[in-house]
């Protein structure tokens, strides 16, 4: 099941320079919460600040406190334990390229030690299953690669891999982005139904995509979260005006 | 800033505005022709609904196409929702007029007669409803549109009193019960109108406000959903 997420005074820096300015913000459990804004305003900074991938980059620093349901996200827990509870889809779908359907799914599930076959069929295809993708590859998980699939599949495949570990909460950071309406329209459709086991949180550009699969919608600017409501206050009658400006094409 | 869209938009506003002027005036005349028994002026309102009806058409077709094309949002979106409404508000004003115009010619084929109401001061109370709900849309006044709300009450109570007295000219005088019908039928319509420009009113504060005051159900005080944060707002 999902968990909540709390944000207190998060602040994030490359080097000298601040990315984000005191981010504070309750996120509720099996729930997907869209963030938007213009490029370079903090959102995809943000929910790499929710799994520690900020500091995988080099002169990055985080202060504030992340709490992942119960857990400290920045205390008594290593990134990779982390990691584990908070998978993440990025922006361009990158299944190992090698690696066959399954390998790619179980990569995960192996580095952390499976090693029974019995189990690791299992969560493969459940994981297959959740994504939407199971239908369409489950004759080929040995014989295709990653690489060979489309855009889309690939995409799903992704999603897959991260949840075969169980997480509970999944990061998406654009990840319709690379993809045509179809395809789109299957993540979209995920998302929804993923809704019931995992909380979500997805970063787009794309302010329908927001519209359509979050509950709540939180407007990212200049580092900071100007305005955090539902969905359909943000999109309907925001209260802020940079909100308004910038989901009506006025920003700027 | 997309300016196609802003093309639209303000495209969108001015056609309003032009159908929100025929509308008015053709109320204008209806009332002007029941008043001088001026069947002239009945054929203009007949000949304009036409072109208020044209008007319909092409407002909704604008709509169409931005809510199609542009994906509106926000302040946006309330606007051509808003813009829709009136739009077939005002197409209603224009047949209001157009039964009164119709009254008028039944009525002037009989004897003119003295009737205790004042169709006069209701159709001055309902032109200034509508001139009122049309100059708050023109400029977004949502206090403006407030006030327009408020005037529905006194143009139901003069349609109330009409309604007693010419019922009662009926009973005493049956000799003038047509004439006396004709005049209820154009209270009746002159209130309808006062009701389309309310409505066009509670559009115009749903645009500017995002407020639904329709009905007098007052609004959801748990918008802001209470788990959220304590973000700030810089």
């Amino acid at each position: 099941m999902g968990v909540g997420i709390q944000v207190e005074n998060l602040n994030a820096w490359y080097g000298s320079t601040q990315a984000l300015h005191d981010i504070r913000l309750k996120m509720e459990a099996n729930r997907a919460t869209a963030l938007i804004g213009p490029s370079g305003c903090g959102k995809s900074t943000f929910i790499r600040c929710l799994n520690r991938m900020h500091e995988t980059t080099p002169g990055a620093r985080v202060e504030g406190k992340v709490h992942i349901g119960e857990l400290d996200a920045y205390d008594g827990i290593s990134p990779t334990q982390l990691r584990r509870r908070v998978g993440m889809v990025f922006q361009k779908p990158n299944p190992f390229p090698t690696m066959s359907i399954f390998d790619n799914v179980a990569a995960g599930l192996k580095l952390n030690g499976y090693r029974d076959k019995k189990q690791l069929d299992s969560i493969v295809e459940r994981s297959l299953q959740q994504s939407a993708l199971w239908d369409e590859v489950k004759d080929a998980i040995h014989k295709k690669s990653g690489a060979s699939l489309s855009g889309g599949q690939q995409q799903r495949l992704c999603i897959a891999r991260a949840l075969a570990v169980e997480p509970e909460v999944l990061l998406m950071d654009e990840p319709c982005s690379a993809l045509d309406p179809i395809s789109t329209g299957k993540i979209e459709e995920l998302i929804f139904q993923l809704k019931e086991q995992y909380t979500i949180v997805i970063v787009t550009h794309n302010m329908q995509q927001a519209a359509r699969v979050a509950e709540y919608t939180g407007f990212f600017l200049l580092g900071r979260m100007v305005e955090y409501d539902k969905t359909e206050k943000i999109f309907t009658n925001p209260s802020d005006k940079r909100t308004e400006d910038y989901i009506t094409g006025r920003f700027g | 800033m997309r300016t196609r869209f802003q093309q639209g938009l303000d495209e969108l506003r001015e056609k309003l505005l032009r159908m929100g002027g025929l509308a008015e005036q053709a109320v204008e005349r209806a009332c002007r022709a029941y008043l001088d028994r001026d069947l002239s002026r009945c054929q203009m309102v007949l000949e304009g609904e036409t072109l208020i009806n044209a008007c319909e058409r092409e407002i909704d077709e604008i709509a169409f196409d931005l809510l199609a094309m542009q994906q509106p949002m926000a302040g946006d979106l309330r606007f051509i929702l808003a813009v829709t409404k009136i739009n077939a508000d005002l197409e209603r004003v224009g047949d209001q007029a157009v039964n009164i115009a119709e009254r008028v010619i039944d009525m002037v084929s009989l004897p003119a007669v003295e009737l205790p109401v004042d169709i006069a001061r209701m159709a001055a109370a309902v032109g200034a409803m509508v001139r009122r709900a049309l100059e708050s849309f023109i400029d977004g006044k949502a206090e403006l549109a407030q006030a327009v709300l408020e005037m529905d009450n006194v143009v139901d109570r003069m349609r109330d009193e009409a309604f007693m007295v010419l019922v009662k000219t009926m009973n005493e005088r049956p000799e003038l019960t047509r004439q006396a019908l004709d005049a209820l039928l154009v209270a009746r319509n002159l209130e309808r109108v006062a009701d389309h420009a309310t409505n066009i009113a509670e559009d115009v504060i749903f645009w500017v406000r995002g407020a639904d005051v329709r009905h007098n159900v007052p609004q959801d005080q748990e918008a802001h959903p209470q788990t959220l944060p304590a973000s700030e707002s810089h």
